[in-house]
Parts: structure tokens; sequence; C-alpha cells
């Protein structure tokens, strides 16, 4: 078996304040894969994902490519693992989309001329072509979602991790942007409440409830098990009796 | 909201919009310069630095009513000084009252001075507000780097800027939130002194967490304390001969207003 490109070992953390956020959470993610991560809130998925490219750090192993995000290997870590945040207002940080798409590159130390080609190509990925010069403050929700995903992008990341890709969007973006998704051949890690996003994008889902991972495995099965989907608070999309019931 | 106000017309294509931002941040430090040391006396060295100033307002197509608007924001601040002036400068009375036994004594040489302050003011704001309609900001921060400003302050602004406008929505929905739950003027000072701090205390929070997400989106792209960025000004040879045009028109201006304070 090769190694996993996300090795996740009994994973515990708290913050600061005590607050338990993981409990001994173990996940393995090969390469290629997309894996949704459901949840309620505070299920700890933006916790889970603040260790994988070690802004959080817990007690057990956390390994992206057979590398710990410690230390030396932090900064060839964060280059493999494409964070984007759910509001790209935290996201896109820069005066223009020039200079976020190409934050990721320079900062990790790649040289002028090669940045501007990547924040060509990443621009094109995302369907935004020539918006180089515009401000994120006037563009829409959805234009900055794409934006926020090409600044990962341009960083040639392995494993694109989203925190809840479609929220806020309209059934139109929305669409646009699962269409997005599904044409990236990267590793995916995504974080969800629409399910029916899951459904389409992720043939694989986990199960997290009170920084626990309650259920791991394939999202057809998990996402019919409508006792399972109810007592973690989650919904099934398949579930369309709301529409029929009177 | 405000973004329309603050970047309307950066987006031009004339001669001075597509000067080096470099080249224009320092002509307008230069003309304020020249304003702020021209004599108090030498009206005709205000009057054409008024006129450069103006011909290139015309040469950015940028409405003029538009810069000049602009350029009265900073009026109130001056004037508060100048308008002190007239009664606290030594020279001939030109006129004086008497409310309640004291006595307000107008000089000829403190109303010339206050003229003058008003002039400086107006014609150094002036400069200014070309500079800021006519450059985007962030053209403006990159030569402000390339001039040695230091770092920190050139990024504080630039993210200043960035959420200036997300922080204006925050606060307007927190308004259009209370607006709706509250009828009419709503109550006391007090309560509405409170109320207000609720919101500003609300904002504060939201920022100082917000700030700490954008931290980990930094972190996470690869920043390490420093901030780079992307290389793009281009001095062309338009940039060397406008800079030296105006350079020329300065000095002359200058020379003229010494020679015009000696008569």
């Amino acid at each position: 078996m090769t190694v996993p490109i996300i090795c996740v070992e009994h994973l515990t953390f708290s913050y600061p304040d005590s607050r338990q956020a993981l409990t001994d959470i173990s996940l393995a993610v090969e390469a290629g894969e997309k894996v949704a991560i459901v949840g309620p809130n505070g299920a700890g998925k933006s916790t889970l994902f603040l260790h994988l490219n070690g802004i959080l750090s817990g007690q057990g192993r956390v390994e992206i490519a057979g590398l710990a995000p410690a230390g030396k290997a932090l900064r060839a870590v964060r280059a493999k693992v494409g964070l984007v945040f759910q509001d790209p207002d935290d996201q896109l940080f820069s005066p223009t989309v020039l200079d976020d798409v190409a934050f990721g590159p320079l900062h990790l130390g790649c040289p002028q001329s090669e940045v501007r080609d990547r924040v060509v190509r990443a621009l094109a990925a995302v369907g935004m072509t020539g918006c180089e010069g515009l401000m994120p403050h006037h563009m829409s929700l959805g234009e900055r979602k794409r934006i926020a995903i090409a600044t990962v992008l341009a960083m040639q990341s392995e494993v694109l991790v989203l925190d809840e890709p479609s929220a806020g969007l309209d059934p139109r973006a929305r669409r646009n942007l699962l269409g997005l998704l599904k044409t990236l051949p990267q590793t995916m890690l995504v974080a969800s409440h629409d399910m029916r996003l899951v459904w389409d994008l992720c043939p694989r889902t986990v199960i997290l409830d009170g920084g626990r991972l309650v259920a791991d495995g394939s999202t057809a099965e998990l996402l019919r098990d409508a006792a399972l989907m109810e007592q973690h608070g989650l919904e099934s999309p398949l579930d369309w009796t709301w529409i029929t019931a009177d | 909201m405000g973004h329309t106000f603050l970047d309307r017309y950066y987006r031009g294509t004339s001669l001075i919009h597509r000067l080096d931002p470099r080249l224009k941040l320092l002509a307008t430090l230069a003309s304020i310069l020249v304003a702020s040391s021209t004599p108090a006396r030498s009206w005709p060295a205000f009057a054409l630095l008024a006129a450069l100033i103006l011909a290139a307002i015309v040469a950015s197509r940028i409405p003029v009513v538009e810069v000049l608007k602009r350029s009265l924001i900073a009026l109130p601040f001056a004037g508060m000084i100048a308008l002190s002036l007239p009664f606290t400068r030594g020279g001939e009375p030109v006129w004086s009252w008497r409310p309640f036994g004291w006595e307000l004594t107008v000089t000829d040489e403190g109303l010339l001075l206050c003229g003058a302050v008003l002039a400086k003011a107006w014609l150094s704001v002036l400069a200014a507000a070309l500079l800021l309609a006519s450059t985007s900001l962030f053209d403006l921060l990159q030569a402000m780097r390339a001039l040695h400003v230091p770092a920190v302050l050139t990024s504080t602004m630039s993210f200043m800027y960035r959420y200036l406008f997300v922080l204006g929505e925050e606060a307007g929905r927190l308004q259009t939130a209370h607006a709706a739950r509250s009828a009419g003027k709503g109550g006391s000072l007090t309560w509405r002194a409170r109320v207000l701090g609720g919101m500003i205390g609300s904002l504060f929070i939201r920022s100082y967490e917000r700030s700490e997400r954008i931290y980990a989106a930094m972190l996470s792209r690869g920043f390490a304390g420093e901030i780079h960025s992307l290389a793009r000004l281009a001095w062309r040879r338009r940039d060397s001969w406008a800079g030296l045009a105006w350079t020329t028109a300065l000095l002359a201006i200058a020379s003229f207003a010494q020679f015009g304070a000696w008569h």
C-alpha cells in the first residue's frame, strides 16, 4: 500500500481555554481522494483543518506526504496543503486579485517571472482570466470564492482543504463552483453542510461530532443511513419526505 | 458604500494616470513644498501654482469640480488656525470691535497671513487630491515602498484599505439590525449611547476575530514575518520628461515667489 498523502493518528487538541476540540482523531487519505468532512457546527472540522498545515498543533501525529508540519518541514507542508477559508474576505487580504493570487507562491520562494505565470494559470483554472487588476470589494461572493481557490491553486498544492465552499452562494454560483471543484484533480478535504455538494463531489465521507470521528465510509452508504444522519444533526440529501409530507 | 467615492477615477487612461506613481508622489510632495515655502505676499506665485495644478487636473480628464470638491475637505482644519491669525498678529489695525469691554483688532498683517495660510493649505490639498484621484491606492503604496517608507506603515495602510469596506458593511448590517428593532428616535440619550457602545464593542470583537483568521490565512500561504510583493513599477521615458517639466515649472514658480517677495 502506498503512503497516504494525509495521515492523522490519535490527534487530540484542546484550546487554551481548555475547551476540548478534537479527541483521538485518526484519518488516512490517499492521493487523489475527495473526502467530505461533515458534522454539526462546533464539531471540530475547522480545527482539524488548521492542524493539517501546522497553524495549530495538538497531541498525536499529523503527516502530509510523510512530513510533519513543524520545524523545517513547515514551509514544505504549507506549500503542499492549500487551505481555503470559509469567508473569502479572510482569504483575500490584498488590495488586488493579482497580489492575492501571487501571495502564496511569492512567500514560498518562487521567482517573480514564475509567479506571474502561475497567477495566469490559476486564474484560468477558476475561470477568472484577466481579473488580475480587480479589487475584492468590487467582486461578487461567487467570484471571490473562485479567487480564493485560485490563491491556493497558484501554490500548486497537492491537497486542497476547503471550508464550506458553497456557503452563502446562490444556486447558479454554487453549481458553477461545484463544476469547478469536480474538474480539479487534487486531493480534497471538503467541510460542508451542503449534503448535495457532498453527494455530488465526494465518494467518501467522514462524520465528526463533538470533536470525535464517529463515522468514515462511502458517501452513498453514510448519507443513506437516515438514523445516523439524524443522530449527528445532519440531513440526508435523499430525504425528500419533506416535500411529499402534508 | 464608500468605495465609489474612494476609487471612482483611478482607472483613467490619461497621461497623468499612466505616469509612474513614484513620480506622481514625488511631484506632489515637491508641489506641497513649494506651496508652503512661498512667502505670504507672493500672490502671483500662488496663482501660478494653482494654474499649474489645475492644468494637471485638466490633463487627467477627471472632472475638475470633483477634485475641487475633494480639496475642500481639509479647509476646515486649516481654517480653524487661519481664522485666529487676523486677531493675533501685530501690524496696522484695519478694523476693531469692542464687545463687552474686550478689544478685538483685525490687522493687515494678520489678514495677509490668514489668506496665505489658507492658500498654502488649499494648494497642498489640491495637489494631494489629484494624486489620490488619479492613482490607485495600491500603486501609491508600491511607490511609497520604493521610496523606502517602512513596510509596517505601507502594509498597515494596505490592510486598512482592504478591510475598510468589509468593516463598513458589517457596521451597516449592525445599523440595519438596530433600526429594524427600534422605532422613531429610540429612547433617551444614555440609552442610545449604550446601544452605540455595544455596536462599537461588537464591531471591535468581530474585527479582532477576523484579524486572527486573516493571520491564519497568511500563515497558510507561507507568510513568515515579511510581506513580499510583485515588482511592477516601470519607469518610462515619458516619466523622465514629465518629471523634468514639472520640476522646471516648480523651480520657476519658487524663484518668482522669492523675487516677488523682495519688492
